[in-house]
């Protein structure tokens, strides 16, 4: 889907630069193989770039403009409606275990909204600073992440986690990465990374965190999930 | 960044987190912190103590594998971003052959955090 907006506006001067928190590249590598993509498309296995703009879950997008200051901080970003997503919407839930359908029925909850951000992001390569989308630096940097010691502390245990997951210790990770979530648990990068080691599928509970996505949706409610983009 | 001694390189400092030594301190966009005499050894690294100390870096440990990992700067605006100018970022692509987010400058980018998860 970036592929499609980067083809239509790159003659406008926008260029897409796609970033994968995958601490394991190979996971990556079969999704950025089947995108085709002819705009940059990185790997980001400690998630620095949380650190460095505030992205706090997936999709996630920042706006730089031609000089290189940011004119929109982390939020929510969808090119477009996302099949997978898209068909839990229309499947039959009476014909699924009911634990799937409990899962299915709130991930429904989830709001985004595309074509508002598409349209975002069409008047931007038209206007450039011009676009009333476009934030003044102030704004940029109040409407970024919070960072105070907490979440702070947080990315760097997901890095020593990280780390220690890359080096093959996989078992010494896991108390970095449960305190990273206790201390942001508003990083769903964080969580979801860790989740996804111990049940792929769903990321359901395990005997090896306190959380998993699901119990941590219900929590703020799936409608929160993707604050709302405010233009 | 991960640490494996609790002394920091300056340059890997300002390629990981914007923060630049100078004499004047740690700077970074207009921003400059004066850093303690006993902050700098002679060699030229900075003891990771005095970044936690003065920038607020947290700095967490994990005794095992005696490695460490400081957190971002948190002495600032409170906000994930200090300022507006966009960090200079150096990441790879799947063959591992690194890119250069300033490379782009003279284009607006859209920079997009996803996952395989």
């Amino acid at each position: 889907m970036w592929q499609t907006l980067r083809e239509r506006l790159h003659s406008q001067g926008l260029e897409v630069v796609t970033v994968a928190l995958d601490v394991d590249v190979d996971a990556a590598r079969p999704f950025i193989d089947e995108a085709h993509p002819t705009h940059p498309s990185l790997i980001d296995q400690a998630h620095v770039s949380d650190e460095l703009f505030g992205f706090v879950n997936v999709p996630n997008a920042v706006w730089i403009d031609e000089s290189g200051t940011i004119v929109r901080p982390a939020e929510p970003a969808h090119p477009g409606l996302n099949a997978f997503t898209e068909s839990f919407r229309t499947i039959d839930l009476s014909s699924l275990p009911p634990d799937v359908a409990e899962v299915l029925r709130e991930a429904r909850k989830i709001k985004t909204d595309p074509d508002q951000y598409v349209e975002m992001i069409e008047d931007w390569a038209e206007h450039g600073a011009d676009s009333r989308y476009a934030l003044s630096p102030d704004e940029v940097i109040r409407r970024s992440a919070p960072r105070g010691d907490n979440e702070a502390r947080a990315a760097a245990e997901f890095e020593l986690g990280q780390w220690l997951h890359r080096r093959g210790d996989h078992a010494a990770a896991i108390p970095h990465w449960r305190n990273a979530h206790r201390l942001f648990p508003d990083n769903w990068t964080y969580k979801r990374q860790a989740w996804n080691f111990e049940d792929p599928v769903r990321q359901g509970h395990t005997d090896v965190y306190d959380s998993s996505w699901f119990e941590d949706v219900k929590k703020i409610g799936a409608e929160n999930y993707y604050p709302e983009v405010v233009p | 960044m991960i640490l494996t001694e609790l002394l920091v390189e300056p340059a890997e400092l300002e390629a990981r987190t914007g923060w630049a030594i100078k004499p004047l301190g740690a700077c970074l966009g207009d921003i400059c912190v004066p850093l303690p005499e006993r902050a700098r050894r002679d060699d030229g690294r900075i003891r990771a103590e005095a970044l936690t100390e003065r920038l607020g870096m947290p700095l967490v440990a994990d005794p095992d594998h005696k490695v460490w990992a400081l957190g971002p700067a948190t002495k600032g605006t409170g906000r994930a971003l200090t300022t507006a100018v966009a960090p200079d970022l150096v990441l790879p692509d799947a063959d591992g052959k690194p890119f250069d987010l300033s490379s782009l400058r003279g284009q607006k980018v859209v920079l997009v955090a996803w996952a395989s998860w």
